[in-house]
């Protein structure tokens, strides 16, 4: 059963710039499905309609539609907030908000009304825990989070996300500013986290794309060029555009 | 010949340096100045009795207090309308209106209000709010008339200190399900709010010690007494210069230059207020 349902989905921004072209495919439930492909090619513009925060961006016009668990989330009669509580996003640049590492984590949790004081240090240790960098802060909850290292507040981001108990993760190359070690803690914290989580990630490489994908679709300048199970996509491609982004021939 | 050119160059740069200093040096001078002449020209008339007393002999003795609460009324109220106003506006500005024909409009009338001549809200002032709202003479019109001559001011640097406010904290906070107005109350405003303070802080100080606007609207030559209520006119630090340096013969000139001091004295303090608001903010800030 797939968690998510994409439908001829296009959208074109008012700039003009990142659009998508009659996008239509499905999402699994607890396996990471990777979007990779050149620059430009509407792996961002698709995250964000996810989750709707391309509500926050001038869009020219949009059709087709997105089902989660067969709910139309495109439909303007969705509640855009309880949707950005089920579907999290992590960004590229890590931005802890101007606050304390704990705050950061219960910030959604306090916003959703959640006020024992049991239950948001629960959630704290938690989604710490699963984002692996619980041992690294728990000394100092209350320090600010910006004095983390970028890798930490990486980290911190995603277990802000994880916090608010979400069903779908979206990160958009969450690593593109990392270290190859806080990278590979991100990676491992994913392969954690499918188990409970369904994870759309844009990664920052072809090798991070082949390394953490179950499930891997291709996007070249809006278009939906291949999808399938990563194993296969990576070794095997069907189409020639796959292959050759792949090799390295262009892109 | 190298040698000579590098030695050059060094001559130069050094002459420009010495000319650059000088000029900054020329722009502070006239402030130095001005604080040093007033100080020692007025501190002498500065006393307990000055400070806390009414003017007597047709105010060419006893003290300035009913400027100075007077003043100090006329701030108060003031911030009361301005503030909000101001704050609410900028927030309109800075985090809800698209860049359209409208907000464009309404951006070039907050320029124009900035440019205009401070007589001239005295003017508006009297015909709306004394004579037209029946405020009379007043500690409300004259505050409701130093507001509007405010606002630009702090609508300005509130909108330009919530600009300043990355982005990127917006966008978190709302897909991690936060409302936009949730977004500006927990995010924003906190993180703008040193700079908006500053701007508040300059905006009135700039009201109190401005003598045009409350001319017409709330300023009394003399008072026996201390206003008891916002419908009543009051005294004025700058108004009650006005007068004794102009209106009252065989004035004696340490009062004059007292009350110019204990004016410049509530306006630098409320300056320093926001400089040290806005430093210790910078040194504070996480972004």
């Amino acid at each position: 059963m797939n968690k998510i349902t994409i439908e001829s989905l296009s959208l074109q921004y008012s700039d003009g710039t990142e659009s998508l072209r009659d996008v239509s495919m499905g999402i699994h439930q607890n396996a990471v499905t990777v979007l990779f492909g050149p620059a430009g090619g509407g792996k961002s513009t698709l995250l964000r309609c996810l989750n709707r925060l391309n509500d926050l961006t001038e869009v020219k016009a949009s059709s087709g539609q997105i089902l989660i668990d067969g709910e139309n989330i495109l439909d303007p009669k969705v509640d855009v907030i309880a949707l950005r509580r089920k579907v999290g996003m992590v960004f590229a640049r890590p931005v802890p908000l101007p606050m304390s590492i704990r705050e950061n984590i219960i910030y959604g949790l306090e916003l959703a009304g959640e006020k024992r004081k049991s239950k948001l240090d629960e959630a704290v240790e938690r989604s710490l825990k699963l984002s692996a960098v619980w041992d690294e802060v728990k000394d100092r909850l209350n320090d600010p989070a910006i004095a983390l290292s970028g890798g930490q507040q990486q980290r911190l981001c995603l277990a802000r996300v994880i916090a608010l108990q979400p069903e779908i993760i979206l990160l958009d190359e969450p690593t593109s500013g990392l270290d190859p070690i806080s990278t590979g803690k991100v990676e491992a914290a994913l392969l954690e986290l499918k188990k409970e989580y369904t994870i759309i990630l844009v990664p920052h490489s072809i090798q991070q794309a082949a390394r953490t994908a179950d499930y891997a679709a291709f996007f070249l300048t809006g278009e939906l060029i291949e999808y399938g199970e990563g194993k296969s996509l990576f070794t095997i491609p069907k189409q020639k555009k796959t292959e050759d982004y792949i090799m390295g021939r262009f892109g | 010949m190298k040698y000579f050119f590098a030695q050059n160059r060094h001559t130069i740069q050094r002459l420009g340096f010495a000319a650059i200093t000088l000029i900054a040096v020329v722009t502070v001078l006239p402030i130095i100045g001005t604080v040093v002449f007033i100080l020692i020209k007025g501190s002498s008339a500065i006393s307990w009795n000055f400070l806390s007393g009414f003017p007597h002999d047709g105010m060419r003795a006893g003290g300035i207090l009913p400027a100075v609460i007077g003043t100090l009324y006329l701030t108060i109220g003031t911030a009361i309308f301005s503030v909000p106003l101001g704050i609410a506006a900028a927030i309109y500005l800075a985090e809800y209106a698209k860049d359209n024909q409208w907000t464009r409009l309404i951006r070039l009338a907050i320029i124009n209000l900035a440019g205009i001549p401070s007589v001239v809200y005295g003017l508006f002032g009297l015909g709306l709010f004394v004579l037209f709202l029946q405020f009379g003479t007043s500690i409300l019109a004259a505050s409701l008339t130093l507001s509007i001559m405010t606002l630009p001011v702090i609508i300005s640097t509130a909108e330009e200190a919530l600009r300043s406010v990355p982005q990127a904290f917006r966008t978190v906070s709302i897909s991690l399900g936060a409302t936009r107005w949730q977004t500006i109350r927990r995010i924003v405003l906190k993180e703008a709010l040193p700079g908006i303070l500053t701007g508040v802080i300059l905006g009135l100080e700039r009201a109190a010690g401005e003598t045009a606007p409350i001319l017409f609207t709330g300023a009394a030559f003399f008072l026996p007494r201390l206003p008891n209520s916002p419908f009543d006119a009051t005294m004025a630090l700058p108004y009650h210069l006005f007068v004794i340096s102009t209106q009252v013969p065989e004035m004696p000139i340490q009062i004059q230059y007292g009350t110019a001091l204990v004016l410049l004295v509530f306006v630098l303090t409320m300056n320093v207020i926001a400089t040290v608001i806005r430093s210790r903010a910078r040194a504070r800030r996480q972004w």
